[in-house]
């Protein structure tokens, strides 16, 4: 065999088969060490990369087999997708704003607002619980809050006598959701927040103030641009927290609102677009999307971690 | 002085607004689950959800998940971490990476491709609860590690590892005997959050069609009005109790910031 292709062939084994002979020997042990993280990256191929890659492959699958660009296509222009798009954005749009700004005001209040220590470290712990509080339990306490018989809902009915779920008027729509996603995302921005104000130094205050500057130069000029990349990032979280979420809107609305997860949920229960590579499609969407959040948070957290030391 | 006064009264509005949505819904829960019998508060929708068999059976399903998922993330987390700390620090940043994947791909964009890639030959495995398993330990990474990862850097890996050696430990004696005991605090933190995870966990369970608590609260959701509200209290328990052992077990560590991923 070897007579055949006798250039060709002779150096491969060399290289591919004693490949620490090419560093130097001390590297020798080095090189063995890598067989310890085989087992963890093993799993990520196999149970996350795999995956996705098949997602992305199959995005570009014809129904019966061959290339297309059509599905892709079809999640960008067809109504349904568009607006599955749509709302599952807006939801999430909504809710990292609203989050966001009620979070900071909730960090401030506890960490330079003046309030009692304690109540710092209660709401700390609060919000570790609430930001881990989703899904199908979460669903039920607002249906149980602000439904047809909820609590809020018949106090409201008693103190003013108007029942809000007259008219039409119904709580299981996009903003009734993001109420309900308002109470896992709020606290994480609480929990991103207040290290963040903790790390505020009192020389910068102190600062700004021997140069003659207000508190509201302070936040203007200091505080404020300090933060950003943290405010920044978070909300960049919490967008993508509420973009990728499942549970909780479908135990709460079933599939009345049409979220891109719902879609592709209902896709892997029963084939119910008739077409599997359009489910990949809006799949590959979502990961494309969550993928720019990550990238977004990443690079925010680096001009964070500026000011941290 | 006068400022902080001035803006304490801010700082109490929006504290107690913070205080109002955190709790009304969980007043209102428990409220909801109490009012089964017309007119009155009772624990009947309690003494129901507890004697339907079904509740123990998908409880005791998710509890089996969530003690096999915590063995196989620790078994796979524990090790790489404390490999990466004490060989590859050059390779931190993939683990990590790795680790950050659930927030990447959302819960039900995973199981799609893991429905499409191993329902079909080669390799069939939803048959069987390995996809489970594997998707919940996907889910865990980044608290497992997180969690682990700040044990171990809180301790002198190096040192302790080349003592055990040089007094003759084999890796099974340095991991269990010497590693493993310090980095108590940090991985039971981890396995508390992944119990919390697992325990109420909806969306893996119900699209790989496995019996488990989470949809068990779903079903009985659309079927029955009060029970289900009282289910959910039980379920905040939970979620409560293992946080809240977080908590406690970190006391004084400054572990802090989870960030979760099941929505």
């Amino acid at each position: 065999m070897g007579l055949e292709h006798p250039v060709r062939i002779d150096p491969y084994p060399a290289i591919a088969g004693d490949a620490p002979k090419a560093r130097p020997p001390s590297s020798r042990k080095f090189s063995w060490a890598w067989i310890g993280v085989v087992p963890f990256f093993l799993f990520a191929i196999l149970f996350l990369l795999l995956p996705a890659a098949s997602i992305v492959v199959r995005s570009f699958e014809k129904l019966g087999g061959g290339v297309t660009l059509d599905n892709l296509r079809a999640v960008v222009t067809q109504r349904d997708f568009v607006n599955a798009y749509r709302v599952s954005l807006t939801i999430s749009l909504i809710t990292s704003l609203g989050g966001a700004v009620f979070g900071f005001l909730l960090a401030y209040a506890v960490c330079l607002g003046g309030l009692p220590r304690g109540l710092r470290s209660f709401l700390v712990t609060f919000s570790g619980v609430a930001s881990n509080f989703a899904g199908v339990p979460l669903a039920f306490a607002f249906i149980a809050t602000m439904g047809n018989a909820g609590l809020v809902t018949r106090i409201i009915e008693g103190l003013f006598n108007i029942d809000i779920h007259a008219h039409g008027f119904t709580i299981y729509n996009m903003y009734g959701l993001s109420i309900v996603y308002m109470y896992f995302q709020f606290p994480l921005m609480v929990l991103i927040m207040a290290p963040a104000l903790d790390g505020l130094r009192r020389e910068w205050r102190e600062a700004c103030e021997n140069l003659g500057g207000t508190g509201f130069h302070y936040w203007r000029h200091v505080a404020f641009p300090i933060l950003l990349p943290t405010l920044l990032g978070t909300m960049i979280l919490l967008f993508g927290n509420a973009f990728g979420a499942y549970a909780t809107a479908y135990a709460f609305s079933g599939s009345f609102i049409n979220l891109v997860t719902i879609v592709i949920g209902a896709q892997i229960q029963g084939d119910v677009l008739y077409n599997p590579g359009l489910g990949n499609a809006l799949a590959l969407g979502m990961i494309i999307i969550m993928a720019l959040c990550m990238v977004g948070y990443v690079a925010m957290q680096r001009r964070a971690a500026r000011w941290v030391r | 002085m006068k400022e902080t006064r001035r803006a304490s009264v801010w700082a109490w509005l929006w504290f107690i607004l913070g205080m109002l949505y955190f709790f009304i819904p969980l007043v209102a829960t428990f409220e909801f689950s109490l009012r089964m019998l017309k007119g009155r508060y009772t624990f009947e929708a309690y003494r129901v959800a507890f004697t339907d068999p079904r509740f123990l059976q998908s409880f005791g399903y998710s509890l089996l998940w969530a003690t096999l998922t915590i063995i196989f993330s620790m078994l796979l987390v524990v090790p790489t971490a404390y490999w990466v700390h004490l060989r590859l620090p050059k390779v931190r940043p993939w683990v990590e990476f790795v680790t950050l994947m659930p927030f990447v791909v959302p819960a039900v964009v995973l199981i799609f491709g893991l429905i499409r890639l191993y329902g079909h030959p080669p390799l069939v495995l939803t048959s069987t609860p390995i996809l489970l398993i594997v998707g919940y330990t996907v889910l865990s990474l980044p608290y497992m590690f997180r969690s682990v990862d700040s044990g171990l850097r809180a301790i002198d890996v190096r040192t302790l590892t080349e003592a055990a050696q040089s007094l003759g430990a084999g890796w099974p004696t340095i991991l269990g005997q010497v590693i493993f005991p310090n980095l108590r605090v940090g991985i039971l933190s981890g396995v508390f959050l992944t119990f919390a995870i697992v325990m109420g966990e909806f969306t893996f369970a119900a699209l790989l069609s496995w019996p488990a608590f989470g949809p068990y609260i779903e079903e009985i959701g659309s079927m029955r009005a009060y029970t289900p509200q009282a289910v959910s209290v039980l379920s905040f328990a939970v979620t409560w109790l293992s946080i809240g052992l977080i908590q406690w077990v970190g006391r004084g560590s400054g572990a802090q910031t989870q960030v979760a991923g099941t929505r």
